[in-house]
């Protein structure tokens, strides 16, 4: 059988960095190829330079047996290749229609067809199962509709061969699920599919044959299913991994965080917290399992001051914190790795060292009066750089400049070198690959060693259950269950999550 | 802070542009039949022939430094102060009418005095923009427009009532001598207006890289949901910010009133120091050091501009079409870099993706 696609000795460099080395792919008609590697590894370069996005200082590229100079994305789309990036390209105003036709609009005369539109879009959503209203406008509809929009307009332009580029990154559980069915509609009917992912999870369960690439190189090219999770971690990172997180034995101390019948409405002014009753100890993880937009949001906006509650009380190791400032509640001990690191976490625009001294430059010794003492905030954050395996070449480098790993990593480094009595961790490995996320999964298990408290806030029920000591399960703002960690299966939790009313023995253990 | 070679690349693309604004001006003059060497000639020697020309470049430049530093200030704090026109206008009335109104003061008190209305004038035209921004999230690029015109118009009013302080014409009292700006050579008008605008750029420089406050101020321009993760006030320092900036285009005004004009003369039309200071922060990438070289450039074009009229009969609009072929060329980064490939080499360098 010819391959659809294959790649042969490509190679890519950009100033400093060998991004692509003398890369192999090949894939087979009808085949799910999943593209492994960590973020970094070069899998978007070379994905990038078979959509003709870049070109390759050598190389050849052959699309079903035949060479093709890949100049630009014409000439892909025109081969069959089609590429849903991970960022949606999309015109939020515009309906689902008008963005899949954009650019090769059925005409009638001079006029655009927009009926003729609506019902190839339909053929094709139905065609494959995607199950989406042409007439809705793209910022209505979830992001997980949003990507099937995306694999609709590749599908509209004649792709045989998709390309999706970290899909389930911005999806939830339940939308991975659904893009699966979709990716086996796909081949099917004969399509090929590459997979870029940095998820062991997702290669197992999705694809077909994986190629792992490390700095640039193919390290391994292996048939799914006589691989597993482990080998795929070692070959990717170049080292074991522990997937499973090492934790001790603790009993957990004093209350750290209590929160009484706490209420917050959402930014729309709904109620989105209806009386939250918790509790966090010292040296212990509790983690807080939810489908997404349950309150999850609110409720870390809440306890760090972002938001003020309506009803109800916080106490921070039994002193009312209810209503301060999120100044005051950072200095009265809470640390923040927020849940969108780009957006609340991090200033892109400040060097490495301005954002690691974001919750305390004002402080001694990063300040004496109103002047910033910068040799003290360098070298702090040159020790930071070292103590949390921060890559880069100097503190003066942007934070937008870095990866998602090492951005996450200046995170994490200035809230736990805050020494803070309460970390809450949201969605804390988000998007990052295996190492990254062996590091920060270590550096919350070592505040839970050190007695501090911490909460996790996590979509991942993975993250959940390998991590916390208790399990609280929040759902449409209320906390609908508590579980010692070890009676919790994904099950149980998953049922709990979906508003199954909570059973009896779980009411008791909360008490 | 120190990415200098980044600003060093910025340098050369603002050096290119005002060569190639100087091309665009040299085609103009061709077209119009007259020598671009008379005429170039004449602009240099406008400012660079005699000591007054250099005097009189000195005293163009003073207030373009403060309106292009308080337009670059909000800019680097993420606002864009469209209203430095209206902070100075405010700037020199207040600066005018302490300029009289306090007598018996030692100048020593008296200038200061009188610079301190200006800036207060100014900071306080700032900061409701600033204000209905952070209460109300009221845009502020339209909010200093409209704050331009009330400048405008309300002095107006002072300046033809209460304020007059002439019998038929819209002035107000000249100041006092105690309140005059030291002119250091006799027989020149330069002052020390422009220490003072140097100062001032010293100043924001400082402000905003080495203070806890002006830490927060850039924090909140560029990302205000980090900045208020961080525990900063965002709203708070909106209205600082716009103040501020306010502050130093009023302090513009004051030192105009007080080292030139020594009155406050009814303005019947903006007189664009404002506007151009959006230039000027523009063309110096708003950094406070190319403000000031922005200011000279501006200040040198503008002054050399009649005498190209009167002595090249090149009609003066060509030092418009100019400047603004400059600022084009300059907001065209991208296109300036493509024609200077040494340029373009550097910034392929950036983008990678490692």
């Amino acid at each position: 059988m010819v391959p659809v696609v294959q790649m042969k000795g490509i190679v890519k460099e950009f100033p400093g960095v060998r991004a692509n080395d003398h890369v192999d792919l090949e894939v087979m008609p009808g085949e799910i190829h999943a593209l492994l590697g960590e973020n970094g590894a070069g899998k978007s370069t070379l994905m990038n330079i078979l959509y003709g996005l870049y070109q390759p200082d050598a190389g050849q590229i052959f699309v079903k047996g035949e060479e093709v100079k890949m100049t630009d994305p014409n000439v892909a789309i025109n081969k069959g290749i089609g590429m849903v990036h991970q960022h949606f390209m999309l015109i939020p105003p515009f309906t689902v229609a008008e963005n899949i036709v954009l650019g090769t609009e059925p005409r009638k005369g001079l006029f655009l067809d927009m009926n003729q539109a609506i019902k190839q879009v339909e053929e094709i959503s139905e065609r494959y199962g995607l199950k989406i209203d042409p007439h809705a406008k793209v910022e209505d509809i979830s992001v997980g509709m949003q990507q099937r929009v995306e694999i609709i307009k590749a599908l509209f332009r004649g792709a045989d061969i998709l390309i999706l580029d970290e899909p389930t990154a911005v999806l939830t559980p339940h939308e991975i699920e659904e893009l699966e069915k979709i990716i086996r509609s796909l081949v099917q009917e004969g399509k090929s599919v590459i997979l870029i992912t940095h998820k062991l999870k997702e290669v197992m369960s999705m694809s077909d044959r994986v190629t792992v690439i490390r700095r640039g190189k193919v390290v391994a090219n292996l048939e799914t299913r006589e691989t597993s999770e482990e080998e795929l971690a070692r070959t990717m990172v170049g080292r074991p991994v522990l997937l499973e997180v090492a934790k001790k034995e603790q009993e957990p101390g004093e209350v750290v965080l209590e929160i009484k019948d706490l209420h917050a409405k959402d930014a729309r002014g709904l109620p989105a917290l209806k009386g939250i009753n918790l509790e966090v100890r010292s040296g212990e993880i509790l983690g807080l399992a939810g489908v997404d937009g349950n309150g999850q949001t609110e409720l870390i906006e809440t306890l760090t001051g972002l938001r003020q509650p309506t009803q109800g009380t916080i106490l921070l190791k039994g002193q009312d914190i209810t209503k301060l400032s999120p100044r005051k509640k950072s200095l009265a001990g809470i640390g923040h790795i927020p849940e969108d690191r780009q957006k609340r976490g991090l200033i892109l625009d400040f060097s490495i060292a301005e954002n690691l001294v974001l919750q305390s430059y004002f402080r001694k010794p990063f300040a004496s009066g109103v002047r910033l003492k910068w040799k003290e905030i360098q070298a702090y954050a040159d020790r930071l750089i070292q103590e949390f395996d921060i890559r880069t070449p100097s503190q003066e480098v942007l934070a937008g400049h870095l990866s998602g790993g090492n951005q996450q990593k200046v995170i994490v480094a200035r809230e736990i070198d805050r020494d803070p009595e309460l970390l809450i961790a949201a969605q804390p490995t988000r998007g990052l690959d295996v190492g990254a996320i062996e590091f920060v999964h270590n550096k919350l298990v070592e505040e839970r060693d050190n007695g501090k408290a911490v909460l996790l806030i996590s979509l991942e029920l993975d993250e959940i259950l390998s991590l916390s000591d208790r399990i609280a399960v929040i759902y449409e703002g209320k906390i609908v269950a508590v579980l010692d960690a070890k009676e919790a299966t994904e099950e149980k939790l998953g049922l709990l999550m979906s508003g199954a009313a909570a059973g009896e023995e779980v009411e008791a253990d909360y008490a | 802070m120190r990415k200098s070679w980044k600003q060093l690349d910025r340098l050369g693309v603002a050096l290119a542009s005002i060569v190639l604004g100087l091309v665009v001006g040299i085609i103009f003059i061709l077209v119009a039949g007259k020598s671009p060497i008379l005429g170039y000639h004449a602009l240099w020697n406008a400012s660079f022939g005699s000591l007054r020309g250099f005097t009189e470049l000195l005293i163009n430049t003073t207030p373009l430094i403060f309106t292009g530093l308080s337009v670059a200030f909000a800019f680097r704090t993420g606002l864009f102060n469209i209203g430095a026109e209206g902070q100075y206008i405010v700037g020199q009335l207040g600066a005018a009418w302490a300029g009289y109104f306090f007598t018996g003061l030692p100048m020593i008190i008296h200038v200061p005095l009188a610079l301190g209305f200006g800036i207060l004038a100014g900071a306080l035209w700032g900061a409701l923009p600033g204000y209905l921004k952070a209460k109300a999230g009221a845009h502020e690029v339209i909010n200093t427009i409209m704050m331009n015109h009330i400048a405008l118009y309300a002095t107006h009013y002072l300046v033809n009532g209460p304020l007059k302080g002439h019998a038929f014409l819209p002035v107000t009292k000249e100041i006092l001598d105690s309140a005059k700006l030291f002119r250091f050579i006799p027989g020149t008008r330069a002052n020390i207006g422009i220490f003072i605008a140097l100062a001032a750029a010293v100043f924001v420089y400082w402000f905003l890289w080495k203070t806890t406050k002006g830490y927060e101020l850039r924090a909140v321009g560029f990302n205000p949901l980090a900045a208020e993760y961080g525990g900063v006030n965002v709203s708070r320092n909106i209205v600082y910010s716009m103040m501020i900036a306010g502050a130093l285009a009023g302090l513009g005004g004051a030192v105009q009133v007080l080292s030139i004009q020594y009155k406050f003369y009814d303005v019947t039309a903006f007189i664009g120091y404002g506007f151009d200071g959006i230039a000027v922060a523009l063309i110096g990438n708003n950094h406070p050091l190319g403000v000031v070289l922005g200011a000279f450039l501006f200040g040198f074009l503008a002054r050399g501009a009649m005498p190209m009229q009167s002595i090249a009969q090149i009609p003066k609009e060509v030092i418009s079409i100019v400047s603004a072929s400059i600022i084009i060329f300059i907001s065209a980064e991208a296109l300036v870099r493509r024609v200077i490939p040494r340029f373009s080499k550097k910034g392929g360098v950036k983008d990678a993706n490692l």
